[in-house]
């Protein structure tokens, strides 16, 4: 009968908790600490422990009636003359208010996957910012951030619904009315 | 607090176990193909294990359940139930009477006894050929802490699989998993770990930051994710020693879908760049980075090869996403998917002959597998999203996630084998997506 000396150990990992820190990084731009630290009701999203606006009008810059959003095709980060439009109306507002940092948030709807959601949602912001500085705002001026498919602002199973998540929302944080 | 999932799972090498010398019938070894025909799965008895004593009597019968369960759940096998048994089992080295087992058609018999003392516990099998009379395979006994019945009652179970199916098991294993609450415009996501069956599930994160795609390493002791806890998406690690840590040295920048090599030395993930994304390789810890592509598409999704020498990934440079094998060095990639529709999330079968994938097509989404250079592909499964498909140790079943469409719906997590057969939900006690199965633990 053959009975074996080794003992073999397995690991197990220990629970931790993630310290949501906030941190500035590289221009002046205060990231978000929370993903929906950026949103402060904006399109109507519901927060963690909240529920918020319906929002289903999108929301606009503040104290104006400027559409804070641009939308996109399906699977696509290209800006529609549509879109040009309304980032032409808000960089016109963000020349006459230099003070605040811009945030540009891209998202995705549901019908991709996740991994390429947040690579076309950091697409869509990377591409409302390379606008917006060829327009003028100055680059250290405008962060972005990609939330893929994780923060749609509506939730039914039709293109309706879709078509609404698959945006670009400018969110102009720390400035007044923000 | 934070030790609670620390579990002592000292495991004792499978010791042998005298036998009874027996007469062998010279005749087909009792054996289940795991083929693409119709299964007709193999009856099989497991008479509760007999107790060493009271002590022993709970986990005895909690044992035995699972090596059934386990069994059962693979679709290959049939209990003959407790209530058909005439023989009774009350002694381990009792002589088994074949034609009492015979006459119900239990054509493998599972007998066991475990003992308990103190914390640690003790499981000794024999797996029976019932029509051939003889054993199959030595008997072994497996130690470890009374904690630990499960993994116990895993190591029997792949023991048995492994016997007769000449596959190597796979159920002392783990999975990691993202589990989620709240309304989906907002939902609260956590890192999870469980047992590969839903059992013993902990809570590696605490919800206070949005979590996404955790892979596991291959010994469990690990886990990558992508988190937001530092404002903008990072790939992130959590081990068993400490706290989550950042793994990329460059910490400017989107990084997430991260996965391990299979050594666990070093890190593939993907960061985005301009309008696209790319794919970079480094050293756990940061350094070594290697870029694995440039371009102005999205490259993304990236798993390496089971010998680490190629990575799989999804790009969609040529319009759409597909799948590419380019070397873990860098290099050229080369298109390995070519059916109508988008492919996305590739993984590498621990046995290195396929690979899975999600494919949409016609405004589905489907599990699906093909050989490695893209040929023989088939489709496993289809819904409205059917996603992320993850390997079990031994290359034969997959886990994914299936989320029901709507304000109300969510993602749950099933299992499917590669045949497409035997498809069932991995129970979670509530939402649960984004399944990552670790290998056979040792």
């Amino acid at each position: 009968m053959m009975r074996a000396t080794v003992t073999l150990k397995t690991g197990a990992l220990i629970l931790v908790a993630l310290v949501a820190a906030g941190c500035s990084r590289g221009s002046d731009v205060t990231i978000p600490t929370s993903p929906d630290a950026g949103y402060s009701g904006a399109g109507g999203l519901a927060g963690l422990d909240g529920v918020g606006t319906a929002g289903l009008g999108g929301g606009t810059l503040p104290g104006t009636s400027i559409s804070d959003r641009v939308l996109f095709a399906v699977d696509q980060s290209t800006l529609s003359a549509e879109a040009i439009g309304v980032l032409n109306a808000q960089v016109g507002w963000l020349t006459q208010n230099p003070g605040s940092p811009v945030l540009i948030e891209g998202h995705a709807d549901e019908r991709g996957t996740g991994e390429y959601n947040m690579a076309l949602g950091s697409s869509r912001a990377s591409a409302v910012r390379n606008h917006m500085v060829s327009q003028g705002i100055p680059d250290g001026r405008i962060s972005i951030i990609t939330y893929g498919r994780e923060r749609p602002v509506a939730t039914c199973p039709e293109e309706s619904c879709f078509a609404q998540n698959r945006r670009a929302v400018t969110v102009v944080t720390g400035g007044p009315g923000a | 607090m934070v030790d609670r999932l620390r579990r002592s799972l000292a495991i004792g090498v499978p010791a042998a176990l005298a036998l009874r010398p027996f007469a062998t019938a010279a005749q087909a070894p009792l054996r289940i193909e795991i083929t693409e025909g119709v299964i007709e799965p193999m009856p099989f008895a497991a008479p509760g294990f007999v107790p060493d004593g009271g002590a022993a009597t709970d986990v005895a019968a909690r044992i035995t359940q699972v090596v059934i369960d386990d069994l059962v759940g693979t679709g290959l096998f049939r209990e003959v139930p407790r209530s058909a048994h005439i023989a009774r089992v009350s002694s381990f080295d009792a002589p088994v009477a074949f034609a009492d087992w015979k006459a119900i058609n239990a054509q493998a018999l599972i007998t066991g006894a475990v003992g308990v003392s103190g914390d640690r516990a003790q499981v000794r099998f024999r797996l029976w050929d019932v029509f051939a009379q003889a054993p199959l395979g030595e008997g072994l006994q497996f130690d470890g802490s009374t904690a630990s019945w499960r993994r116990l009652a895993h190591k029997v179970a792949d023991q048995v699989y492994a016997r007769l199916t000449g596959e190597t098991g796979y159920f002392d294993s783990r999975v990691a998993f993202v589990a989620a609450s709240g309304p989906k415009q907002a939902r609260r996501k956590q890192i999870g770990i469980m047992d590969y069956d839903g059992a013993n599930p902990v809570m590696l994160t605490d919800g206070s930051a949005l979590v996404l795609t955790p892979r596991i390493a291959a010994d469990a002791r690990r886990v990558l994710f992508t988190s937001y806890a530092s404002g903008a998406p990072k790939v992130m690690m959590l081990e068993g020693g400490g706290r989550a840590r950042t793994v990329i040295s460059d910490a400017s920048g989107m990084t997430f879908a991260p996965r391990f090599s299979p050594n666990g030395a070093r890190v593939v993930y993907s960061r985005s760049v301009g309008t696209g994304a790319d794919l970079f390789v480094s050293d756990i810890g940061g350094g070594g980075q290697v870029q694995l592509t440039r371009g102005s598409s999205i490259n993304t999704a990236p798993a390496f090869s089971p010998d680490g020498n190629r990575v799989v990934f999804e790009s969609d440079r040529g319009g759409t996403q597909q799948l590419y094998v380019m070397s873990a060095a860098g290099g050229e990639a080369s298109r390995i998917s070519f059916g109508d529709g988008r492919y996305a999330t590739p993984v590498w079968s621990p046995r290195g002959d396929m690979i899975a994938f999600t494919k949409i097509a016609g405004g589905r989404f489907h599990i699906g597998v093909m050989r490695q250079d893209g040929s023989g592909e088939k489709l496993l499964t289809g819904s409205y999203i059917d996603e992320g498909p993850t390997w079990a140790p031994n290359g034969r079943v997959l886990m994914f996630f299936r989320e029901s469409p709507g304000a109300g719906g969510g993602p749950q997590i099933y299992s499917v084998d590669i045949t497409g057969r035997n498809l069932r939900r991995v129970p979670t006690g509530g939402f649960a997506s984004d399944p990552s199965w670790s290998g056979l633990l040792s």
